[in-house]
């Protein structure tokens, strides 16, 4: 792993993106479709990390009820869903997650 | 729209512009006490996941991007190489094209030397803060004046306290050690979990519905992250996405026209 490559290649596409713009003072605009369909990029690029991350935490699928990551995955996102705060959320979920780490058979 | 070349602003006295930097930096407030948990974790996170010291400084301080520096850590750890990393940072920052397209009329009068520092600070958090702000300044030409020091403020005490966070976290990470069996690695997917969810739900007519296009996002995605999770360098992170992104799009447009049938 060459990390100034890394560093490198993160700085350039992340200043890219948010200078493009202002740099070329809105010569540069983009269709409205284009920005509809952005509207869908930070849920589909989480959600494609967190369903193999909770469901295939050991590298296999494991849909079963001794799963902590996926029950408390399950837990975090009715809590979320229903009090809508990322603190809770991540309090609540991480509290769940211990709780059934030393619970659970395994 | 001709450009505002602004010849008949009022010009700001450094007094005006500390104001507004203050003003600025106390309206982030809020939002900068909801970034110190991400900021700690990702320090704590960094060297397990495989990043060195001076890289983990170095990825806060020169590429600033809370979401990306997070899922960086976690392909890492999973092996991923550089090139799927950086397409993987691309992809997730594109929603800050939304962000500087809502106020380039906003920054199109300054100069470069503004406008670089300006974009490079560009976050979910500092857009949130000064948005607002930067919009209504087209009716007060004084406020026009220091609009960007006020962003300016915003972005410093933003940037800041994420250094400050990831210097902390890195802290806590050496002090235990084995922290990261406590199930820190969780805390990333619940964090993930807390972002997407709000997405999933609309506001229609003050009531809340099921936002079905981004359920078809995420669904799919879901899905195809899980079919494709064995192909090199974490490529299927980019294949999840982008199924994800064609076919909530897809719902989207057949969801409007169908409404344009109805009306």
């Amino acid at each position: 792993m060459n990390e100034l490559l890394l560093i490198a290649g993160m700085f350039i596409v992340t200043f890219g993106v948010r200078y493009i713009l202002w740099g070329s003072a809105g010569r540069f605009r983009f269709p409205p479709w284009l920005s509809d369909a952005l509207g869908f990029v930070p849920a589909a690029v989480l959600t494609a990390i967190i369903v193999p991350a909770v469901l295939m935490p050991q590298g296999e699928l494991w849909l079963s009820a001794a799963n902590p990551y996926m029950l408390a995955a399950m837990a975090s996102l009715v809590i979320s869903l229903w009090k809508n705060n990322l603190l809770l959320t991540i309090v609540f979920g991480m509290t769940v997650f211990m709780l059934l780490r030393v619970l659970l058979p395994g | 729209m001709e450009p505002n070349l602004n010849t008949d602003n009022p010009a700001a006295s450094p007094e005006q512009r500390r104001q507004a930097l203050l003003e600025g930096a106390q309206a982030t407030i809020p939002l900068i006490v909801g970034a110190i948990p991400f900021g700690i974790l990702f320090g704590t996170l960094a060297e397990p996941s495989g990043l060195s010291l001076w890289a983990t400084l170095a990825m806060s301080w020169i590429v600033f991007a809370g979401s990306a520096q997070f899922i960086a850590l976690g392909l890492l750890a999973g092996g991923a190489g550089v090139g799927v990393i950086v397409a993987t940072t691309f992809v997730v920052n594109l929603r800050h094209l939304l962000y500087s397209a809502a106020l380039v009329e906003q920054v199109r009068h300054l100069p470069q030397y503004w406008r670089v520092p300006m974009a490079f600070f560009l976050t979910d958090e500092t857009f949130a803060a000064v948005s607002n702000r930067l919009l209504q300044t087209d009716k007060d030409s004084m406020q026009k004046a220091v609009a960007h020091w006020y962003y300016l403020g915003s972005a410093l005490a933003m940037w800041g306290n994420w250094q400050l966070c990831t210097w902390l976290g890195i802290g806590l990470g050496e002090a235990f050690p084995d922290m990261t069996n406590w199930g820190l690695d969780f805390a990333m997917s619940v964090t993930f979990i807390g972002m997407v969810a709000p997405y999933l739900r609309s506001q229609k007519q003050g009531r809340t519905h099921w936002h079905t296009p981004m359920l078809i996002c995420v669904v799919s995605a879901g899905l195809m992250a899980l079919a494709t999770w064995s192909l090199p360098h974490k490529l299927g992170l980019i294949a999840a996405a982008v199924t994800g992104i064609c076919l909530g799009y897809s719902a989207h447009l057949w969801q409007q026209s169908r409404q344009e049938a109805d009306a």
